[in-house]
């Protein structure tokens, strides 16, 4: 454990090795509490620990078992998971070069994209630390997620509201944190601020996942000179 | 629920989900784009990450998620863009928001 910590802080450099440790700690927090409050609303030991492993993305497993709990229909608790995960699919496009060197490469970097590995990719400069921080932030993140999700299925009710300790800010903190640097290129910028935008004004009428996801109409706010130059 | 039906759902969920994840990286293992498109896609993340950082801050069911988040999340922006540590910017949020909602904001 400790010489992983090392090889990882020579690979990443010390800073960005611990700012990947925190968002671990942070998301492994919500991992407990996931776990906890699956197992408290009644539903079997195994589900939080399976849908973790299989379908790794935070959002999408709280909007599920809260359909399920409440007595829904599984259809549409998958299909409201889905609508949440369907920003994976232009992330992926985003960060496609990054999983390249083989088969196996990309078909198990895939399975640990997600908000906060992507992020960190794109806050880095050079293609070779972006590679580096995508997967470390990637698979730490789903071993610390699941190790979370594992102790609060079996501790039971220890921490089932994150909200207390703001962990709910912490999650968009840390996206802005990464994001901001990127948003210094005005073009970046504009078609940024009118996704937000965007996704803001639908989020009272849309169903989750559908709002952000709008937000790429943010893409229309670029010029056609903007599309081609580079940063 | 049955426990068949749960592991389907889960299954289904999950087998999406990795759809989603895996095309981008399939369809650039076998053509190349241009260098206008990639811009696009890297652009396309940034507005997508902005977008979710938006509605997380702000949105909580369809309404609005209450000004503990807010004030929380905006410390931590303001603090990122005066260029502080990451892990002060965090922090700060959280701490933020608990601090608040420790003296009832909602």
């Amino acid at each position: 454990m400790r010489s992983t910590w090392r090889t990882l802080q020579q690979r990443l450099g010390r800073e960005l090795a611990r700012d990947i440790a925190l968002v671990c700690l942070a998301d492994g927090i919500v991992g407990l509490s996931f776990g906890a409050i699956t197992v408290g609303a009644g539903l079997p030991l195994w589900l939080p620990m399976l849908m973790s492993v299989v379908v790794f993305a935070g959002a999408s497993q709280f909007l599920f078992v809260g359909i399920v709990a409440a007595g829904g229909n599984p259809v549409a608790a998958v299909a409201a998971g889905l609508l949440v995960n369907s920003r994976h699919l232009p992330f992926g496009f985003a960060v496609a070069d990054l999983l390249s060197g083989g088969r196996g490469r990309w078909l198990a970097g895939s399975h640990v994209m997600i908000d906060e590995s992507v992020a960190f990719a794109l806050a880095q400069r050079g293609t070779g630390r972006s590679k580096a921080a995508f997967w470390a932030c990637g698979t730490a993140l789903f071993v610390c997620w699941n190790l979370g999700v594992l102790l609060g299925a079996f501790g039971g009710a220890a921490i089932t509201d994150t909200d207390a300790f703001g962990l709910d800010a912490a999650f968009p903190a840390v996206l802005l944190a990464l994001v901001l640097p990127s948003l210094r290129d005005p073009a970046t910028r504009r078609a940024a601020l009118v996704g937000a935008a965007v996704a803001l004004a639908t989020s009272p009428f849309l169903a989750a996942g559908l709002p952000v996801l709008l937000g790429l109409v943010g893409l229309l706010a670029l010029r056609p000179h903007e599309r081609r130059s580079p940063r | 629920m049955s426990a068949v039906t749960l592991v389907l759902a889960t299954v289904v969920l999950g087998v999406g989900t990795y759809a989603f994840r895996v095309s981008g990286p399939l369809l650039r293992s076998r053509v190349t784009l241009s260098a206008e498109v990639e811009r696009l896609m890297a652009v396309a993340a940034v507005v997508l990450l902005t977008a979710l950082v938006a509605t997380a801050t702000l949105v909580q069911g369809h309404g609005f998620a209450g000004f503990a988040r807010l004030v929380g999340v905006a410390v931590g922006g303001v603090l990122a863009w005066r260029r502080a540590p990451f892990v002060v910017v965090v922090v700060a949020a959280a701490g933020t928001t608990a601090v608040l909602r420790l003296l009832g904001v909602p």
